[in-house]
């Protein structure tokens, strides 16, 4: 146990250091949702119907950014091979790894959606449905995203290949956050079933993913 | 690879090389038979003669997602024998699987067309079939990424399983999506309301359409395995090259 | 047998999986050709499998 919190706490510290890079998926996300008025028009009463579409999407793009890093860097200074062969299961390392991505490259996405709201002139219910959406949701990201990175580091292929295998992966994330959202702020339905249904997918792929990424590892890297 | 391994291939190789041509005639048959009896069908009284594209868009999506399931009990093989027989079985099926995908969809757009007014609807199936489309280019894009074949079997073969779990999710998120967003006035099939006369044609076609993915997997599959040969040849030829010239001969050296 | 005012939109569909399923067979035709040759090659430049067995020799 007390090995597998030094990983989780060694991956976070690399993470947020100089050179770690995860905070600039924050920067990402920032960057996407600027960009967005720019494409439909300042309208005001448009960015408020699209926002947490908006929001939701840039979080997407963002935390599929991130997640090229997550195993890569660790298989090119030779600590893979030693997490693989390690007396913690592939799994549980796996899963603290993700955990630890989300922490330092997730959660700052939901800290940062305030700020962008106020961008999106959302209003304060509305800023806060579609944080907690995205706290429910950003971790199904990171876990099922873990299994495309772990495929990318064994075939020594990230980028472009990473984001067409998992995107359609996340298409329930995306559609039940921002169904939650809406229904938060104006929609007929009530909050509670499409964000249980939200987290629910994040359970499922704390399950899935770790497994999937292991056996993805374990075969590949030989 | 081994020899124990290579037996297996051989033996298939041989097997399919005598059953292919019954299975092709069988094919043949079944198909035509199949479109003798669509195209004898009667008109249904609500969609006219446009039903009669059911009987080729309705096999195609069901073989898409058999497809898909021939190519996960694959993917066991992969995983947990490591069968090289079932590489090959997942690579092969992977184009043909996108072929009757990419068939349900445009058959689909063609009947939406003069049902819907429109030849693309955001409708429940349509949709999912879309991502299961983009989900067969992905997989095609990862065997095609790397050269080692047994390596992007292993990456394969997660994906598939993955993908596997994750298509009832996305079948379900998408139904519940578009519930949210559909507008009432679109046509739909009632499934069980499906009279005798559309029934057995349907029936006939799913099934020829079922022997023609079995032909043209087998025959895929014995390509695969020729293919292999000659990477493995190809391979003891470089290296009896690089042999014969001595390792320092700068002729030898690969480029 | 007429296909009523969507005739075309019928013929077009069935042209189509006519035409997928043509260039599927081709395709797989055409391949098996290219690598029996490519094989039946390296076993005329004097390669032969580790079995001893020729990789043509398949019936």
């Amino acid at each position: 146990m007390t090995a597998l919190a030094a990983l989780i706490r060694r991956d976070i510290r690399i993470a947020l250091r100089v050179g770690g890079g995860a905070l600039i998926g924050v920067l990402f996300f920032l960057t996407v949702v600027v960009l967005m008025p720019f494409a439909v028009g300042p309208d005001l009463a448009l960015l408020t119907r699209l926002g947490p579409a908006i929001l939701w999407l840039g979080a997407l793009l963002a935390s599929l950014l991130t997640l090229d890093r997550l195993f890569m860097a660790d298989h090119e200074d030779g600590s893979l091979d030693l997490i693989v062969m390690g007396r913690v299961p592939l799994e549980l390392a796996c899963a603290g790894k993700a955990l630890a991505h989300w922490l330092a490259a997730g959660l700052p996405l939901v800290v940062a959606t305030p700020v962008l709201g106020l961008l999106l002139n959302l209003d304060l219910l509305a800023t806060a449905a579609v944080a907690l959406t995205l706290l429910a949701g950003t971790p199904a990201l990171t876990f099922t995203g873990m299994i495309g990175a772990a495929l990318a580091v064994t075939l020594h292929r990230g980028g472009l290949l990473l984001a067409v295998l998992v995107l359609p992966l996340s298409i329930p994330v995306l559609i039940f956050g921002v169904a939650a959202s809406e229904a938060a702020i104006a929609g007929p339905l009530s909050f509670g079933a499409p964000f249980s249904i939200l987290c629910a997918l994040s359970l499922v792929s704390f399950v899935v993913g770790p497994f999937a990424a292991a056996a993805s590892l374990r075969h590949g890297l030989d | 690879m081994k020899l124990s391994d290579l037996a297996n291939p051989t033996r298939f190789l041989s097997l399919t090389g005598r059953l292919l041509p019954y299975l092709a005639a069988a094919t043949a048959i079944v198909l035509l038979i199949g479109l003798y009896l669509s195209a004898t069908a009667p008109d249904d009284y609500q969609q006219g003669a446009t039903v009669k594209i059911m009987f080729i868009h309705v096999p195609n999506a069901w073989l898409s997602m058999f497809v898909w399931a021939v190519m996960s009990a694959a993917a066991l093989g992969t995983l947990v024998w490591r069968h090289p027989l079932a590489d090959v079985a997942a690579k092969a099926a992977a184009p043909i699987g996108a072929s009757f995908t990419f068939l349900a969809l445009v058959t689909g757009s063609l009947w939406g067309r003069p049902m819907w007014g429109t030849y693309w609807e955001w409708d429940a199936r349509l949709t999912s079939v879309l991502i299961l489309f983009l989900m067969y280019l992905g997989l095609m894009a990862l065997w095609r990424a790397v050269e080692d074949p047994s390596r992007a079997a292993r990456a394969a073969a997660v994906l598939t399983l993955v993908g596997a779990l994750n298509l009832p999710i996305i079948k379900f998120s998408v139904d519940w999506w578009n519930t949210l967003h559909q507008p009432a006035s679109v046509f739909r099939m009632g499934g069980s309301t499906l009279d005798r006369a559309f029934l057995i044609p349907l029936l006939v076609m799913a099934v020829g359409f079922t022997l023609l993915f079995v032909t043209l997997h087998l025959a895929a599959m014995r390509n695969e395995i020729l293919r292999r040969r000659v990477r493995a040849l190809q391979m003891m030829q470089a290296r009896a090259s690089a042999s014969e010239l001595g390792p320092a001969s700068p002729a030898s050296q690969p480029a | 047998m007429s296909f009523g005012p969507y005739a075309s939109f019928i013929v077009t569909s069935y042209l189509a999986a006519a035409l997928v399923v043509v260039l599927l067979i081709a395709w797989i035709a055409l391949d098996y050709r290219s690598q029996k040759r490519r094989l039946r090659e390296l076993e005329d430049s004097g390669v032969s499998r580790r079995s001893g067995r020729s990789a043509t020799d398949i019936k």
